[in-house]
């Protein structure tokens, strides 16, 4: 019998009761995050040299806010990540519509080559379109903003779609096809049924495709670092440059707002996603 | 044997105007190489309930996709009041459809989904509103216009399908397994709920389905389909009391099947001998076969008797029979006991088993046979049905 006193043995199957499960589960959660963790607390440490902890102060979150240079390349990259993630969301659409509704020859060949900005590795990714922006493709220089960034934009967009494509593709093929015929049936035309069944049922895919071009184009480094000039510094390559002289507390606190807006944004995107996911599994 | 005319509907409260609504002209539908529907001719009339019987893959769906316009036909014409419908797409056709997975749009409250054809069609605001408040109080579901499809359970989302096509007023409504979601009791109900509906609305009704016993209950008449190809077409009744072919007294209905030679042939009667069978099979009406042909004998379980064969008994005489025909004597091998009726198997001297049913009219009726007793099988001079093919 179960004393209320002792807890009762974990069943042969509760491994999360288990100690070996949860040393795995601690370990890997300590890994994932500890370094994030660190980064952050030094954020607030009140030193220069940010080697040893000297006390806690926000100074370093004003300077980061009041360095110009720095909010330029902030701004830069959402810049970026907004017209990154229309277009993107559009073509990647198109695409993932494309592949799941039409037979064609070739077919195969498209999709693979689709895949192919993901599993290309990304200094490639970012050789080839330095080559491509110097030589086939010259984005002109001295554009106002924000057309100076197109190049980046254009580059962003290349390796983003691709995994939108692939997120939305996924989200189709669960599609009953018969809710279009019943559109059509119902007297509805290629358009219409295209709006009012089939776009709102990619929508978790599309905000979760969204989401990720997003995220590749506020955190790109390899590729940008390549197509960037020097009046398009994004944030990431900002930090890089800034971490050249000296690890201050200042860098900290501006990854560490880039940590936030992304997992707020993430966490947004997410929940929006839960949301419809179950509305329709009920349906 | 009667040729099977098809005869107008026999039910009741349905007004069936003999008029040619649809009529499929030599339909040929090929996908690649194999053909799926296979030079089909039909008519439906006016107001009917009509069923698309058959096997799954014989191609009654791909008929009843023509017909809405999702398919279409690699040759021949679909007439619909006389017009030819091949150059409409499925949005400009009067004819709307439920399908077998009801395909409620999720995103929409069933209000919105009932609304949607309306929409379409630019029918005006308040027009709108009564249509949509009528045709869900036609299928009982007013009250529930503001809840969303995962709200409902699989039988009122298919009430949701139902009112969303009938609210279009269409000329015709075509139902793909309207029942064959739904558990046994529900479907019992939306059965006689479907007849009444279609007798409320006076709309022809098209289904299809694979389940004879829907297609009796329901459809005034009936097409079978077996591999593309339209093998009879008649009431239910007809159906199972006057099968063309073997393939369709098998399908609808359980059956003995004899394999026999055709021994007499005369304007009103006829004798067939089936190895099988000791005793020979005598009909009480010609057949128009040629004599010596292969013909086979089906006989349904219920229409065949039952009596106790005790040692040295003599065979009961079938007063419509010549002594010696339609009686032969067996033992019981196997029963099942159903509550209303007894299923018995039983072994003839070949070593053919015959299935017949037994129904128990009063509470003691099943202790009357036993495993393994002797009995003799007899059966109406009018009871087998002679086959040709």
């Amino acid at each position: 019998m179960a004393s209320p006193f002792k807890r009762e043995k974990p069943g042969p199957l509760e491994y999360m009761r288990q100690w070996p499960l949860r040393l795995i589960v601690g370990s890997t959660l300590v890994f994932l995050y500890l370094p994030l963790i660190t980064l952050m607390v030094f954020s607030f440490n009140d030193s220069r040299r940010n080697i040893v902890w000297q006390g806690f102060t926000f100074k370093y979150y004003e300077k980061a806010l009041t360095n110009d240079s720095l909010i330029q390349a902030f701004v830069n990259s959402l810049t970026i990540a907004f017209f990154c993630t229309i277009i993107s969301v559009i073509l990647g659409a198109l695409a993932a519509v494309m592949l799941w509704r039409f037979r064609f020859p070739g077919k195969t060949a498209v999709e693979g080559s689709m895949a192919l900005p993901i599993v290309v590795p990304e200094i490639c990714m970012g050789v080839a379109m330095l080559v491509f922006f110097a030589r086939v493709f010259p984005w002109p220089t001295g554009l106002p903003w924000p057309l100076n960034l197109g190049a980046i934009t254009i580059a962003h967009i290349s390796f983003a779609f691709p995994f939108v494509a692939t997120v939305v593709r996924a989200r189709l093929s669960s599609f009953n096809r018969e809710l279009e015929e019943a559109a059509k049936d119902l007297g509805a035309s290629e358009w219409r049924t295209f709006w009012d069944v089939l776009v709102p049922h990619m929508k978790p895919g599309l905000i979760a495709g969204a989401l990720l071009a997003f995220t590749l184009s506020l955190d790109d480094f390899v590729i940008t670092f390549f197509t960037a000039g020097p009046d398009t510094v994004t944030f990431p390559v900002k930090v890089y440059s800034m971490l050249r002289f000296a690890v201050t507390p200042e860098v900290n606190a501006a990854s560490t707002i880039l940590i936030v807006v992304t997992v707020v944004l993430t966490a947004v995107g997410l929940h929006l996603q839960n949301q419809n996911n179950s509305k329709e599994s009920k349906a | 044997m009667t040729d099977a005319s098809p005869t107008q509907a026999t039910k009741p409260n349905t007004v069936v105007k003999p008029n040619p609504i649809i009529s499929f002209e030599k339909i040929t539908k090929r996908f690649g190489k194999t053909v799926a529907v296979d030079n089909v001719s039909l008519q439906i009339q006016e107001g009917e309930f009509f069923a698309l019987l058959g096997p799954s893959g014989c191609g009654k769906t791909t008929l009843l996709r023509m017909l809405a316009g999702f398919e279409t036909p690699s040759e021949g014409r679909i007439l619909i009041d006389g017009k030819d419908i091949a150059p409409l797409p499925p949005n400009k056709r009067p004819v709307n459809m439920v399908f077998q997975s009801y395909a409620v749009f999720p995103h929409m409250k069933v209000s919105e989904n009932v609304a949607y054809g309306l929409k379409m069609d630019g029918v005006a605001g308040s027009e709108i509103k009564t249509r949509v408040a009528e045709a869900l109080e036609l299928v009982k579901l007013d009250g529930y216009g503001d809840r969303m499809p995962d709200q409902l359970s699989g039988g009122q989302r298919q009430r949701v399908a139902l009112a969303r096509a009938l609210v279009k007023r269409p000329r015709v409504l075509l139902l793909d397994e309207p029942l064959s979601a739904l558990d046994a009791k529900l479907r019992d109900q939306m059965r006689s709920e479907l007849t009444s509906l279609q007798e409320k609305v006076g709309i022809t009704f098209i289904m299809v389905t694979h389940d004879q016993d829907e297609a009796l209950a329901i459809a005034t008449r009936c097409a079978v389909m077996n591999r593309g190809v339209l093998t009879q077409v008649a009431t239910p009744a007809d159906l199972y009391e006057f099968p063309n072919s073997r393939f369709v007294a098998d399908f609808v209905g359980s059956v003995n099947m004899f394999e026999g030679v055709l021994e007499k042939d005369e304007p009103n009667e006829a004798q067939v001998r089936c190895a099988e069978i000791a005793a020979p099979v005598y009909l009480d009406h010609g057949v128009t076969g040629a004599r010596g042909s292969t013909v086979w004998v089906a006989l349904r379980p219920e229409k065949i008797e039952m009596h106790k064969r005790g040692e040295g008994s003599e065979a009961p005489k079938m007063e419509d029979a010549p002594a010696g025909a339609n009686v032969v004597p067996g033992t019981i091998r196997d029963i099942v006991y159903l509550g209303s009726e007894t299923i018995f198997e039983i072994e003839l001297e070949g070593g053919r088993r015959v299935k017949t049913f037994r129904s128990n009219l009063t509470r003691y009726d099943q202790e009357d046979f036993t495993w393994d007793e002797p009995v003799w099988l007899a059966w109406h001079a009018c009871s087998p049905a002679v086959l040709l093919s």
